[in-house]
């Protein structure tokens, strides 16, 4: 932005001639542009093996502490350039467009309800982390929606939250299940962010497709608006607006969140959730990494992809993602373990039918809860 | 080309009005132009054959239809109550002579830069049930858009009008009112005739907004109305459906043509030569008379104020009481190192970023204003002139995915490599100030008395001379406020902006929905803190450019 002053000089009034001035402003844009243009492609220059600057794609809610990214330069002299591309679907398509010019050299952030497409369009290359174990197996893609394509490196849950002080204020058992939440005792509780507008919506709705199969979400949905449920436009307002919690202003006690969502209501120096998740209604999101077909630096790209799955970077991710580390040698931060739980049986939808079915899936679904 | 009797025989003239318009016709191109047509052209070349088959497919579907309906529909209805609200407000704020009415210009601008998603969160929580305004039974309705809508936008009429308004000479209605017409026939026939071209501009400008507004149509209208913006969103970024997006996207273009037509009928003819003052002169002190514009001024004021003053409120609220914390807590990265870098360094960003965004689209506008003023005998120029017009507003009425997703795949080659760099971001800025820059310049340019030109040519000044001593002088004041008003938007831009900053240089409204997206801890307190600085900045900004003089109006 060094041009800055030169269009400041020009800014309040007008003197000389102005048509000419005009003209030189639009000038002097357009050099700007051919200057910065040239000095934001360092790679391009460097020598093929050991890139100077490599970039990581990512969706936008990638953070790590300062330092973890400095500590991949340290061991390899490459510093690591960070993209953000928008939210997981916005990423894959963003790939999948350009594919003839890729975005950079190493994608974060698909996760598995978008893996199917990112494989089938061949935007990856065929590499996943040599340093996976068996302990991780519970993660893999199968085969032909990523297994060889993508490293998981984080997961999370999507589970319906619940206001443990407003139940037992009110003295009414607290649903458990997926199908109590229909039941009349419930009405007009529940709060969740739309599926077509919202990832954890989404995620909620595959939760409810995997729990009543194909010919019962349908109902399910249905019985649901029947008993009120409120659906919102994003997680924000209905967690910040609808939401009876600590943090919240409103009126419902429960609402689809993350279950890394109780930790963060627990007030300073108390050991006592207010909140807490039903872990018998998650859906598993789990987040990857891959090489982008086409980068000039495979070999590098590989290398940042391992670096992800170490486990400096996976102790760093809970507290900066909000999510849970996938490398089974990764330790949780103090705190995590007593307040965000694991689901011990989470609904799963294969990616392959997630991506085969999702248009159909969220039009129908639209249909039932936004007539 | 034929300008005037006196310009045709300048030999130079015709140059420089070229030169005028290919300079912003150049910027558009490459930056608004060559990607929306990429992406159409994804839709509907395929595999490099013409399939068109999506638009009669899509465009029967019951669903289409509906979403067309309701854009028109909401776009329209918005229109019409910011213009209806905006005048009289436009004549307390620039026509009245009282203290504090600059401060009350600036403010009026707030929420305008304030966003979405925040405001969103603001108007839900006074009007859900059990909130505030929950008896009026508006969460999750047509009325609550409506009123987002109206409270986003009025400033567009009010500045646009304004800033036309103060410079008119009032003699001529004073001149009615001594020869016996009632204020309400000074209104009618003088008056409102001479504002028309102003107000026809700001309403097209809100339709334009209202029409591609996607936050405010998700938060408020709790995801059971859907727009063409909004579905362009779902089709592009979640299905990759770019067939029946494209079809979506040219519809947006038909609708910003036909809008910008019917606006243009609807002016032509209202726009006549006016005589221009400068601008204190023609303000007087209140009377008796304005008591109904200043009853809507206040009424609206307050209807401004009140999602502005919830937010305020509840950024001083803390689960410790009353408290600055949340302020205090902006020079950190939020809870949990939510943020890549502190507040107050997104908000350098912003500032940067925005006010390069604000020259650019100044030299553009003004370049496009003084070419879209002219008026040339031949039909075939004043044709060309009309088009030129509809490629300056298209911006305003196209989906930002469609821009953003078109930057990617035609930005990608030398000499236009910017895809990651950050001077793309200013530019796409820029994209969006321009047409709010020529309409606020345009029906002042247009007004100007074609005699004083030829009379100037006459005594001797050439083209360029001309154009500095007659219309840039004349336009001097319109322009500080429309660079305030660029400034602003510039700030404020969410869509382009979320889709082109870098994570290491994010601007204050990408910072403030990172925020207010992320649970936890002094999160949404810092995003409410956060909005409210952004409001304070813009106001003392704007505020500031009003304040400087423009000493050249009283020269001729």
């Amino acid at each position: 932005m060094h041009t800055r002053h030169k269009f400041s000089s020009s800014g309040g009034t007008f003197r000389g001639h102005p048509l000419l001035r005009a003209t030189a402003l639009v000038v002097a844009a357009g050099l700007a542009l051919a200057v910065a243009g040239c000095s934001t492609q360092p790679a391009s220059t460097a020598s093929e093996q050991t890139p100077s600057t490599i970039v990581l794609v990512t969706h936008d809610s990638f953070n790590l502490s300062k330092g973890t990214l400095e500590e991949f330069t340290k061991q390899t002299g490459i510093t690591v350039e960070v993209q953000a591309a928008g939210d997981a679907g916005e990423l894959v398509n963003k790939l999948v467009l350009t594919k003839d010019s890729p975005l950079g050299d190493v994608v974060f952030g698909i996760d598995n309800t978008f893996a199917s497409r990112a494989v089938e369009a061949g935007v990856l290359e065929k590499y996943s982390s040599k340093d996976l174990t068996a302990a991780e197996d519970q993660y893999l893609l199968p085969k032909g929606s990523g297994r060889e394509e993508l490293t998981p490196i984080d997961n999370g849950d999507v589970c319906v939250n619940v206001d443990h002080e407003w139940f037992a204020k009110k003295g009414l058992a607290e649903p458990v299940t997926l199908a109590d939440l229909i039941k009349p005792e419930y009405k007009n509780l529940f709060v969740v962010p739309a599926a077509n507008s919202s990832s954890p919506g989404l995620a909620f709705l595959l939760a409810t497709i995997a729990a009543f199969g194909e010919t019962g979400w349908e109902g399910y949905w249905k019985s649901l608006v029947g008993n009120g449920v409120k659906i919102d436009g994003g997680w924000d307002d209905a967690y910040y607006v609808d939401f009876s919690g600590p943090s919240s202003k409103g009126d419902r006690p429960l609402v689809v969140s993350y279950a890394s969502s109780p930790p963060f209501e627990v007030p300073k120096g108390s050991n006592v959730a207010p909140t807490g998740a039903l872990l018998d209604t998650c859906f598993r999101q789990t987040e990857y990494a891959g090489v982008i077909a086409g980068t000039k630096y495979p070999t590098a790209a590989k290398k940042l992809v391992d670096f992800l799955f170490s486990v400096p970077v996976q102790n760093d991710i809970p507290e900066n993602m909000y999510v849970f580390p996938v490398n089974a040698k990764a330790t949780l931060p103090e705190g995590w373990s007593t307040y965000a739980k694991i689901a011990t049986k989470p609904y799963v939808v294969s990616p392959s039918d997630i991506d085969k079915n999702r248009q159909t899936w969220l039009t129908q679904w639209a249909a039932i809860a936004t007539p | 080309m034929t300008l005037t009797p006196r310009a045709r025989r300048a030999p130079g003239t015709a140059f420089w009005v070229v030169l005028g318009a290919a300079a912003p016709l150049i910027f558009l191109g490459i930056f608004f132009l060559w990607p929306v047509a990429a992406m159409v052209g994804r839709g509907v070349l395929p595999d490099g054959t013409l399939d068109l088959t999506g638009f009669g497919e899509v465009l029967a579907r019951p669903r289409t239809l509906r979403l067309i309906g309701l854009t028109l529909g909401q776009a329209s209805l918005a229109a019409l109550i910011t213009s209806v609200l905006g005048v009289p407000i436009a004549y307390v704020l620039y026509r009245l002579r009282f203290r504090g009415r600059r401060v009350l210009r600036a403010l009026i601008v707030v929420p305008f830069v304030l966003p979405t998603v925040v405001v969103g969160v603001a108007f839900r929580t006074l009007l859900r049930a059990g909130g505030p305004l929950g008896g009026l039974g508006l969460d999750g309705t047509f009325g609550a858009i409506m009123l987002a809508l109206v409270f986003f936008n009025v400033a567009v009429v009010t500045r646009t009008v304004g800033s036309a308004w103060e410079s008119l000479d009032s003699r001529q209605e004073e001149a009615a009112r001594v020869l016996g017409a009632s204020p309400q026939r000074v209104w009618w026939t003088i008056t409102l005739p001479r504002l028309a071209p102003s107000i026809l501009a700001a309403a097209s400008i809100v339709f334009l907004f209202c029409s591609t507004a996607f936050g405010v149509v998700l938060v408020l209208g709790g995801a059971r109305f859907g727009t063409i913006e909004t579905e362009i969103y779902l089709l592009t970024t979640q299905f990759l459906d770019l067939r029946a997006a494209s079809v979506l996207s040219v519809t947006q273009l038909v609708v910003v043509v036909v809008a910008l037509a019917v606006a243009g009928r609807a002016s032509r003819g209202t726009a006549t030569a006016q005589r221009r003052v400068a601008a204190d002169t023609s303000a007087r002190v209140l009377r008796r008379a304005d008591a109904g514009a200043i009853a809507v001024t206040i009424l609206v004021a307050v209807f401004l104020a009140l999602p502005v003053v919830t937010l305020v409120v509840q950024s001083l609220q803390t689960p410790g009481g009353w408290s600055f914390d949340n302020y205090r807590h902006l020079a950190g990265t939020g809870s949990r190192n939510a943020l890549a870098v502190p507040v107050w360094t997104a908000l350098g960003n912003s500032l940067t970023t925005a006010l390069t965004a604000t020259l650019i689209a100044l030299a553009v506008g003004l370049c496009a204003s003084v070419v879209l003023s002219r008026r040339p005998r031949a039909r075939r120029w004043r044709r060309a002139l009309s088009g030129f017009d509809a490629v300056v507003m298209l911006p305003l009425g196209v989906s930002a995915v469609t821009v953003g997703f078109g930057f990617l795949i035609t930005l990608n080659h030398p000499p236009f490599d910017l895809r990651s760099s950050p001077v793309l971001l200013p530019i796409a800025q820029a994209v969006v100030a321009v047409p709010l820059v020529v309409r606020t310049l345009l029906p002042v340019l247009r007004s100007i008395d074609p005699r004083m030109r030829e009379a100037a040519s006459v005594l001797g000044a050439g083209p360029g001379r001309v154009l500095a001593d007659v219309d840039l002088a004349i336009v001097a004041r319109p322009l500080l406020a429309a660079s305030g008003f660029a400034f602003a938007v510039a700030l404020g831009e969410f869509g382009a902006t979320s889709f082109l900053s870098r994570p290491d240089r994010p601007t204050l409204p990408v910072v403030i929905f990172r925020l207010i997206g992320l649970p936890g801890g002094d999160n949404y307190g810092m995003a409410l803190a956060a909005s409210v600085v952004l409001a304070a900045v813009t106001v003392a900004i704007i505020a500031a450019v009003e304040r400087l003089r423009v000493g050249t109006i009283g020269a001729f």
